[in-house]
């Protein structure tokens, strides 16, 4: 019964969606207020159906209903609960569900939280949003039904990739889902205010708290999703330009670079035209990065299912959305004025500067994914990777930074460049005395790129917080609060990107128990090995003891065996320390009773997700700083009424 | 300046990044996009000692040896024309065994063996390495089949 009612529920939110499109647009376009009234809740109906569809899905995975396809071929009842739960998405159908239902519920907040818009442009958002959700539920509901009866139920299901088995699947994709999804709020505003011809300040004013929002959304997820790769796959790395981590990337880049020109446009009222496309963008590379993980074209931990259908399915969605907002926007761009101009010694000019380079990284990053696939075509076999990535983004990026560094320093409108070069004196001192005792500490032992990092990286993030100099830190504006520390985090995480490729220190052994291995100031002594069991594994663990100096720690790397799917893994043991991170890996037995131990010392690595969060947090307080003001303002109005 | 003016420069320089993106992506893709080989391109093509690469292939039967410290081992990569030696050291992959698929990422060093700093096997039996797709070993007659 769960199942038919989940299922009757996605059905329902369709056809609401469906009605909530035709409102809105039979509603503008005849003018009736009475068919626009129906829109909002509308809306809000659509979001609570798909909240209850997921809900039942995920009753479904916890109660291990063997007589649903689904959990039959990504469930096990003797898998721990957490996992059942977190397993809801942990698959292509169930992931869909989640991407429906972050559109249903953000469509929903939009109709019931969203003030500040004019009538008629929120109306058209609403239908733009009923718009894209539409493609959605048909691709679930007639490709990816994931409801689906299977009869007769086999006595239990095939359980679920080892790999994912982690505490990390229940953070890391419902976060990522709501930023990357979420940026379709940003999108349907785009179309809503081209529709209605409303593209300035006031509308950009009431976009900001969305694209906000989502990006935070989307920068915590990807952070927990770098981490969470970093300790799971065991190979000590954060980042590996894998085309499915890029997909998160672009919309990342889009979103971030759209955060910025929407504030040009609240503030300033100039960048209208680019504000828009870069709406629209954000999403389309969201869809972009759904395509890719989704269709089967790629192989990874993230690409559930192979099936050419639902790649076409989802290609046709791309070409129907990317294309038609496109197609809007060319039509409509015409009656968008230009807005008010700025001189070239100006904060908008240095915004225009982050936006011009985080496009260009995007194209980068996009060609580089996107080139593989496209010489496949003609037959040729490709793989892009690190190399190119590193080599053409890292400078670009860099130079980014110091465009994020001298920005914040420059005045609205107008300044003058020798002020600006004063402001900058403390900054310029700092990056001077990084090159120096960088250069002394590190000679022949870093590289350029990680060189450039480090001091760059020192630089920022004096620059970061000389906004703060001299001004009453209790009278700052919370949103000023924001920018300085999500501009700190981005210093803090290239510290330790810089600090982890420069620094690391690795050290590959075949080691007997009792043994003593010295490496990096540390000293393991390799205890014993034995073999443990979990719920739903066995495994055998090496225990070491480690220390520097100090009271020696038990730490435990192990390799786990899964029956259901067979699969064995390795678990990575990790010592967190102030300075760095000691990461042990525990290999195979080798000749001689002797196992292999694989052990690196990561210098600063902690700071690279320290970074993310603190750039998450810094949104988090601009938008509350941002919100709380209107509120007061409101709360004011109306007292000086009364 | 009046704002129809600067609203043509922005897009200027906006259309100036992208094509500037567009060029530099292709300029570096003509050096590292011939990133993937398989034993038979680097016979064929060459490949200059320490330039980055994925060679891809079927692990030989009978080729894989552990050296005396635990750690290293050789093996031979084929794709059914050609062979090349390889040596990894670190931890393997599990699916990482004779007769099945890898792909390794590193560099030759100056004699002609790869060294490999990173081996990508199968995760599970649906994960394969994208480059390895249409490949395929017969296990009696040691015969590799490549698609490609």
């Amino acid at each position: 019964m769960i199942a038919e009612a989940g299922l009757a529920a996605l059905w329902l939110a369709a056809a609401l969606a469906l009605l909530q499109l035709f409102l809105a647009f039979a509603g503008l376009k005849g003018g009736k207020s009475e068919l626009l009234a129906a829109v909002r809740p509308a809306a809000v109906a659509q979001g609570v159906l798909t909240a209850i569809a997921f809900g039942l899905l995920i009753t479904l995975f916890i109660r291990s209903d063997m007589s649903v396809l689904l959990v039959v071929t990504n469930s096990h009842s003797m898998k721990p609960w957490l996992y059942k739960f977190a397993g809801t998405w942990g698959n292509h159908e169930g992931s869909m569900l989640l991407w429906v239902t972050v559109m249903g519920v953000a469509g929903a907040a939009v109709a019931l939280f969203e003030r500040a818009l004019r009538r008629d442009t929120h109306m058209a958002t609403l239908g733009g949003q009923a718009a894209i959700s539409l493609g959605f539920y048909a691709f679930l509901l007639f490709s990816s039904n994931p409801f689906a009866r299977i009869d007769p139920p086999p006595p239990d299901g095939q359980g679920l990739n080892p790999l994912l088995q982690d505490p990390g699947l229940a953070f890391h994709p419902p976060t990522l889902y709501l930023g990357y999804v979420g940026l379709s709020v940003a999108f349907s505003f785009a179309i809503g205010a081209l529709l209605t011809r409303q593209v300035d300040a006031a509308f950009a004013r009431a976009m900001r708290p969305w694209v906000l929002a989502a990006w935070i959304l989307l920068t915590l997820g990807i952070t927990a999703g770098s981490y969470w790769a970093y300790y799971e796959l065991g190979w000590g790395g954060w980042w590996f330009w894998d085309p499915v981590e890029n997909a998160s990337l672009m919309p990342w880049l889009a979103a971030t670079a759209l955060l910025h020109s929407v504030t040009v446009l609240a503030t300033r009222d100039a960048l209208r035209a680019w504000t828009v496309m870069l709406a629209v963008i954000a999403f389309s590379m969201s869809m972009v990065g759904t395509f890719l993980v989704r269709s089967g074209i790629l192989t990874s931990v993230h690409a559930f299912a192979v099936d050419p259908e639902r790649g076409s399915f989802i290609l046709a969605l791309l070409a129907i959305y990317i294309g038609g907002a496109l197609a809007l926007f060319g039509w409509r761009i015409g009656s968008v004025r230009e807005g008010a101009p700025f001189e070239l010694v100006s904060r908008e000019t240095l915004l225009v500067v982050n936006n011009l380079l985080l496009s260009v990284i995007l194209g980068i990053v996009l060609i580089g994914t996107l080139y593989p696939l496209m010489t496949e075509a003609f037959g040729h076999k490709v793989s892009v990777g690190a190399p190119y990535f590193d080599r053409i983004a890292g400078p670009i990026a860099l130079t980014l930074m110091i465009a994020l560094a001298t920005g914040p320093l420059v005045r609205w409108r107008r300044d003058r460049a020798a002020a600006v070069g004063k402001r900058l004196m403390v900054p310029f001192a700092v990056a001077i005395l990084a090159t120096v005792s960088v250069a002394i500490l590190a000679w022949g032992r870093i590289g350029i790129l990680p060189f450039c990092g480090l001091v760059i990286a020192f630089a920022v993030g004096a620059a970061s917080i000389a906004p703060l100099w001299k001004r009453n830190l209790l009278r700052t504006p919370l949103f000023t609060w924001g920018m300085v520390i999500a501009h700190l985090g981005c210093a803090v995480s290239l510290a330790g990107m810089a600090c982890n490729s420069a620094f690391t220190v690795e050290k590959l052994v075949a080691a007997r128990p009792g043994d003593t291995i010295q490496t990096a100031g540390w000293s393991l002594r390799f205890v014993q090995i034995k073999p443990i069991a979990g719920d739903n594994w066995t495994a055998l663990q090496a225990d070491v003891q480690v220390d520097r100096g100090g009271a020696p720690v038990l730490i435990h790397p192990q390799s786990r065996f899964f029956a259901s799917p067979p699969t064995t893994t390795s678990e990575a043991a990790l010592l967190t320390r102030w300075n760095g991170q000691l990461y042990v890996v525990l290999g195979e037995e080798v000749e001689g009773g002797r196992w292999q131990l694989r052990i690196w010392w990561k210098p600063f690595v902690t700071l690279i997700w320290l970074g993310g969060i603190l750039i998450a947090l810094g949104g988090a307080l601009a938008l509350v700083g941002r919100e709380r003001r209107g509120w007061l303002m409101k709360w004011r109005a109306r007292r000086a009424f009364a | 300046m009046k704002a129809k003016h600067q609203r043509l420069i922005l897009a200027l320089a906006a259309l100036a990044a992208i094509i500037g993106a567009g060029l530099l992506a292709v300029s570096a893709l003509k050096d590292e996009a011939a990133y993937f080989y398989a034993p038979n391109d680097v016979k064929t093509k060459g490949v200059e000692p320490g330039k980055a690469i994925r060679l891809g292939g079927m692990v030989v039967k009978g080729s894989l040896k552990r050296a005396a410290n635990g750690v290293t081992i050789r093996f031979d990569v084929t794709d059914g024309k050609a062979t090349v030696p390889a040596t990894f050291s670190g931890i393997a992959p599990d699916l990482f065994k004779e007769g099945s698929g890898v792909v390794a990422e590193g560099a030759f060093d100056g004699k002609g063996t790869f060294v490999a700093t990173n081996l990508l096997a199968k995760h599970d039996e649906r994960y394969m390495p994208r480059e390895l797709e249409g490949m395929s070993y017969n296990e009696t007659t040691h015969e590799m089949k490549a698609e490609r």
